[in-house]
């Protein structure tokens, strides 16, 4: 059963990211990751990862995917043009792809971190609270870290505001206590001409 | 039970994808973006793999430094991508070269 779940969100997880980055349409693109990253968020719950399986759905999928789609549906680009060089650089990008799957399976692959060099631990129970104990770290050895952590998203906050801020806005409301003092002379001007004749 | 090479294997040819992806979309930032998103999914899942099976929950504890990071790069990604747009009118990194020496 265990390992049906872990090859069924390996298989998920492998084919949404290549349908991320050989899609057409970068909307597809950016929901093909979302289903990237519920597929990684169910193997991290079977890691026992529970808080942080659900913090990347919410906060990730929840938040800065919206956020990716907003900004990719607002711009409305060119496909074709972005699209140019993709056939060109694709056999280089498969061929480095695959040289790179093979090093880097040589060196983290069974013979190295196998269950007999790596025994997989016993689960835990079931009223041990990941939440709690992640938290307890949290606040206690790493509390520096985590205020540090909260500073570069109020630096993020800021640094998003000012990007795209366009400088004070331009307010056109009438004001109604000048128009009710208005008086005739600054409305109406009488201007006295010569008759034209007309041609 | 699956062995930790399975998770590993997993996260380098997450990795491995996304390389390949800013290879062949390198005109366009935004794929070029979402391919730095998979990079760090394949990292964290290395560091949860890790802190399961040494028993050490400090790698879930970098793996949420890892996710605050990566919110705040992608934000301020977006914000500069929208400002570089609304001047001028393209996101093609091929377009993007006034600053060439």
């Amino acid at each position: 059963m265990e390992q049906f779940i872990f090859w069924a969100f390996a298989a998920m997880l492998v084919f949404s990211a290549c349908m991320v980055i050989t899609v057409r349409n970068p909307v597809h693109a950016v929901l093909f990751l979302v289903v990237a990253f519920v597929a990684s968020s169910g193997l991290w719950l079977l890691l026992e990862a529970e808080f942080l399986a659900i913090a990347l759905v919410l906060v990730y999928v929840g938040a800065v995917m919206v956020l990716f789609l907003f900004v990719v549906m607002m711009l409305d680009v060119n496909i074709a043009r972005l699209r140019e060089g993709f056939i060109r650089y694709l056999p280089v990008g498969a061929a480095f792809a695959v040289a790179t799957i093979v090093a880097m399976g040589l060196v983290v692959g069974s013979a190295n971190f196998g269950l007999e060099r790596y025994a997989a631990p016993a689960r835990k129970a079931a009223d041990y609270n990941n939440t709690a104990e992640l938290g307890a770290l949290l606040y206690t050895k790493f509390l520096y870290p985590f205020e540090i952590a909260g500073l570069v998203l109020l630096v993020a906050i800021i640094a998003a505001i000012a990007l795209t801020m366009r400088g004070t806005r331009q307010v056109k409301n009438p004001k109604p206590e000048r128009q009710v003092e208005v008086r005739r002379e600054e409305r109406v001007r009488i201007v006295k001409m010569p008759p034209e004749r007309r041609t | 039970m699956i062995p930790l090479s399975n998770y590993l294997v997993l996260g380098a040819v997450l990795f491995c994808l996304s390389v390949a992806g800013i290879f062949i979309n390198r005109k366009n930032v935004i794929v070029l973006l979402m391919c730095i998103e998979l990079m760090l999914l394949a990292v964290n899942t290395n560091f949860i793999a890790f802190s399961h099976f040494l028993g050490d929950l400090t790698g879930q504890v970098f793996v949420f430094f890892i996710l605050t990071v990566a919110a705040a790069e992608s934000a301020i990604g977006l914000a500069i991508l929208v400002v570089v747009f609304r001047n001028r009118r393209t996101i093609n990194v091929v377009d993007l070269n006034s600053m060439k020496g």
